[in-house]
């Protein structure tokens, strides 16, 4: 049994088709994220499924009920909203028992209700506080607690870290894995942030101009993309265009547009002839000679240090690629010149992204 | 949210607006307009045209009265803004956090007292009798008291009193809103006061010396109590012209077409403001 | 900047004597109702309470000259009645332009502020005009006596509501704009009906702004001189008694008595609304 499944659904606003026949299936207890750019029609998404919008075609069913003809308030799905939308005139204790309050449930039990939740939140005994005492990890976690003391089949989280600062943004990642575990609850997170996507989630599903491109497990995104928009969006990549030469299994020879010719494994259904992109990941590089077609020469452009993760920049003809350098153990220094090799089948050849894959 | 609900709701707020607006406003104006374009020839009988418009533009006596307020509610405005720009400079810019709202709400404290008090208070200081006149014999600045009312000085005074807060308030919330960076640029970019004055504050606190200069002027040319307070019986306000007709002679048709004319000039002088300084209604008056 | 302190000072002493002319005829109306003199001017004649207490002749107290009394109590009640009407509709207006969506909104925007600039004068007469047609009409067709619609107090009700409308409305409008929606559709989402999200979301978040709207509509109406004139019966409000007062009878301390009151009472009321608007601070 799936706690949240939509088939096609579709929305439009006048002629824009903001979600364009999306199919999902939640199992149970699990941490599912939904990964796309702004304005790819993730939030729509959501909206509809907590019922703010209503969909233009598809079905979308909770513990396998439809809940197309239910209100909002009537839909056991809560939502811990993009600014958390606390209510400022209440207090924590007001501010989690409104949906109990809502329910009609008795006096008594609302009490050691709220108490118990905020004691799995950690944070015990802060019923009276104002909410803009509290500090934005604290807000964040009310802000579950609030939906959790409903306990929800499904807990919707509109990106809700989007508003903190970094390093918090880090600790709360954790956290927020921590608490679904604890509550068991499942989760649909909405997020433009890979790396929130990638960390929390059983389950991603990468979105784009309102469809699914790709729907895994965080590694298989990461590893094996399904098309070049999968590939650009999660992970870094350096990108060199090309056309598709000659194709043999699922291997490619791509002539780059400075001439040179590369091998990869084609991803997609790009076929001779096509314009492609081939995507290297940082990682899947080192210096040295490899072999015919999986190396590139070139002179170092940059040195950029950021401890685990420091790169160096190889300028070869008019392409910039990223070169995994982990503490910058390699020890090249800027100018010299060197050779980039991998291994074919970490080159991923995709047909070329129709916005040539402008993301920032 | 279902259609609908959502057009029911639309309907029951539409509703108030609408009564409102036709009922009170719309109708009204219309019926003024109605009533000022016929004459009584006599009972229950009446004929139309433009008679009381053209009785209106051939007696001196109106025509000066309405050129006159216009000229003073001009001058009035023009000094209320040239008056109240520094005090609103002062309190956006200069001041501290702390005494910024106090000095705010001393501004608004005429506000809240009415008009009539505001004219008492000249009257007992400013005639005859008055305190200013009786302080300056006893200093022996002068041997006899002086009446200092009854005169265009003083309604202008009078009048720069009771409209300048609703110049100041709309500058300062403007003037508030400007980042003190912009004035820096300015310096920094090689501007000398004058032009920083004339290129960056005047143009951005635009919306604000509109918004205050139409109300200002609003509120002038419409004043009664204090031009007829302090003016006494030489002030030949326009609103008195018109409370003339209605109440004392009981004429209304040529009493609803002096109101129409106030109506139809402020409203050209609004107008004529708003287009000059490339703003609307919308935007300068309803920001507050 | 550069060298301008003599500046600065000249500047300061400016808006010194800016605020010495604001209060300067406040204290004047004020200070003379403590005079023990039959008018209210100088000499000094020393302190008397008189011209609020005194119970007879010739110095009848405010507080036992009947008139005046009547006048305070009928500027109350339209006062009251005032603001509680174009609170309501205001929040109405504010809701219908910030949330809802329609044809001609930006034009019929126009026309709500549009009251804000007709001169009182002619709200109030174009509103006599109305409503003495409909009455003659009423009268001469129907043989109907409809006396809310002669002069008197529901008229004046009308000609301040007409024009407080407006200002109420841009008062609550302003509030509701800043209003972010997803703490309704929070409340939804947690299980509240639409009713309970307006009574126990959103509403709250308005009421410190409904209350400002209500004192500055009452504050307005209490001193509205302009429309009231043109539509007041047998019931004056304390304005036009206190007028006809100074201009029949001449001025003596008994109405520095009632502005001394006024300014009070008024002071009072916007010292409450600034503090209703203020956020509220952790206890």
């Amino acid at each position: 049994m799936h706690d949240l499944s939509c088939t096609d659904l579709t929305k439009r606003f006048g002629t824009f088709t903001a979600v364009s026949d999306v199919s999902l299936d939640i199992p149970s207890g699990s941490f599912f994220s939904i990964l796309g750019p702004s304005g790819c029609g993730k939030t729509t998404l959501m909206r509809m499924i907590a019922g703010f919008e209503n969909p233009s075609a598809g079905d979308i069913r909770i513990k396998g009920e439809s809940v197309l003809a239910l209100p909002p308030n009537k839909r056991n799905v809560k939502m811990v909203f993009q600014h958390l939308a606390l209510f400022p005139m209440m207090t924590v204790g007001e501010n989690i028992a409104y949906g109990l309050r809502c329910r009609k449930e008795p006096k008594h039990e609302i009490g050691p209700k709220v108490a118990r939740v905020l004691e799995r939140v950690g944070l015990p005994g802060n019923e009276d506080k104002k909410i803009d005492q509290l500090s934005g990890g604290q807000k964040q976690r009310i802000a579950i607690a609030r939906c959790m003391v409903l306990e929800p089949d499904v807990l919707l989280l509109d990106e809700p870290l989007g508003a903190l600062d970094l390093k918090l943004r880090e600790h709360m990642k954790i956290e927020l894995k921590q608490l679904q575990h604890q509550f068991e609850t499942t989760f649909l997170y909405i997020t433009h942030d890979q790396s929130e996507a990638l960390v929390m989630s059983d389950n991603v599903a990468v979105m784009n101009a309102g469809r699914f491109e790709q729907i895994g497990a965080p590694k298989d995104l990461y590893d094996a993309p399904a098309s070049g928009f999968v590939a650009g969006f999660v992970g870094d990549a350096t990108v060199l265009e090309g056309k598709l030469g000659e194709v043999r299994g699922s291997q490619g020879r791509v002539v780059l547009e400075g001439g040179q010719e590369v091998v990869g494994s084609v991803s997609d259904s790009s076929t001779t002839g096509d314009t492609v992109e081939v995507f290297l990941r940082p990682e899947a590089l080192r210096l040295g000679d490899g072999e015919p077609g999986c190396r590139l020469g070139g002179t170092v452009d940059s040195l950029l240090f950021n401890g685990a993760s420091s790169r160096i920049l190889v300028r070869t003809g008019r392409h910039l690629i990223e070169v995994a350098d982990p503490e910058q153990r390699s020890g090249v220094s800027e100018g010299s010149t060197v050779n980039v090799c991998w291994s074919a089948d970490r080159a991923r050849i995709f047909a070329r992204r129709p916005d040539g894959g402008a993301i920032v | 949210m279902s259609r609908d609900a959502g057009r029911l709701s639309l309907i029951l707020l539409f509703t108030p607006f609408a009564l409102w607006i036709a009922l009170l406003i719309i109708l009204p104006q219309l019926g003024i307009g109605y009533v000022s374009i016929r004459e009584k020839v006599g009972i229950n009988q009446y004929e139309y045209g433009f008679k009381n418009y053209v009785d209106f533009i051939t007696e001196p006596v109106y025509r000066n009265t309405l050129l006159r307020t216009a000229w003073m509610s001009i001058l009035v405005t023009a000094l209320a803004l040239i008056i109240g720009f520094p005090i609103a400079w002062y309190i956006a810019k200069i001041a501290r956090e702390r005494s910024r709202a106090a000095l705010f709400l001393m501004c608004l404290i005429p506000l809240w007292v009415s008009d009539l008090v505001r004219a008492y208070g000249w009257i007992v200081l400013l005639r005859e009798t008055g305190v200013i006149s009786m302080t300056l014999v006893k200093w022996g600045i002068i041997s006899q008291p002086i009446e200092m009312l009854y005169n265009d000085m003083t309604v202008i005074i009078g009048l720069v009193y009771t409209v300048i807060l609703f110049m100041i308030v709309p500058l300062v919330s403007t003037l508030q809103g400007m980042d003190d960076a912009l004035l820096e640029a300015g310096y920094n970019l090689g501007g000398s006061r004058v032009t920083v004055f004339r290129r960056i504050i005047v143009p951005y606190a635009m919306p604000g010396i509109v918004a205050g200069c139409i109300i200002t002027f609003m509120l002038t040319a419409g004043s009664y109590l204090t031009p007829i307070l302090l003016g006494g019986k030489n002030s030949s306000w326009f609103t008195e012209q018109i409370y003339n007709q209605f109440i004392t002679r009981y004429n209304w048709e040529s009493g609803s077409a002096f109101g129409v004319s106030l109506l139809v000039f402020t409203s050209f002088v609004v107008w004529a403001g708003l287009r000059l300084t490339g703003q609307s209604l919308a935007t300068t008056v309803a920001k507050e | 900047m550069q060298g301008s302190r003599s500046l600065m000072t000249l500047y300061r002493a400016y808006v010194v004597v800016f605020f010495l002319y604001l209060v300067a005829p406040l204290v004047a109306a004020g200070v003379f109702a403590f005079n023990d003199s039959m008018f209210p001017s100088l000499p000094w004649n020393g302190f008397t309470w008189d011209w609020f207490f005194s119970p007879n002749e010739p110095k009848l107290g405010l507080f036992h000259d009947d008139r005046l009394l009547q006048g305070l109590g009928n500027s109350l009640y339209i006062g009251v009645i005032v603001a509680a009407l174009s609170v309501a509709v205001g929040t109405c207006n504010a809701f219908l332009f910030v949330r809802k969506d329609f044809r001609f909104k930006s034009a019929l925007y126009v026309l709500m502020v549009v009251p804000l600039v007709i001169p009182g004068v002619i709200l109030g007469i174009s509103i006599l005009v109305l409503a003495s047609t409909i009455a003659g009409l009423a009268d001469q067709w129907f043989g109907v006596f409809l006396t809310s619609l002669r002069p008197g107090i529901p008229l004046v009700v009308m000609g301040q509501f007409s024009f407080l409308v407006t200002i109420t409305s841009l008062v609550i409008i302003a509030r509701l704009e800043k209003f972010d929606i997803s703490l309704e559709e929070a409340a939804l989402n947690l299980g509240a009906s639409r009713p309970r999200t307006l009574l126990t979301v959103t509403l709250p978040f308005l009421f410190p702004a409904m209350f400002s709207a209500f004192v500055v509509a009452f504050l307005v109406s209490f001193e509205n001189f302009n429309t009231t004139l043109f539509l007041v019966g047998s019931d004056s409000p304390l304005t036009i008694t206190m007028y006809d007062r100074m201009v029949k009878a001449g001025s003596t301390p008994v109405l520095n008595a009632t502005s001394v009151v006024l300014m009070l009472g008024s002071g009072l009321l916007a010292l409450l609304s600034v503090f209703a608007q203020r956020p509220k601070k952790q206890a």
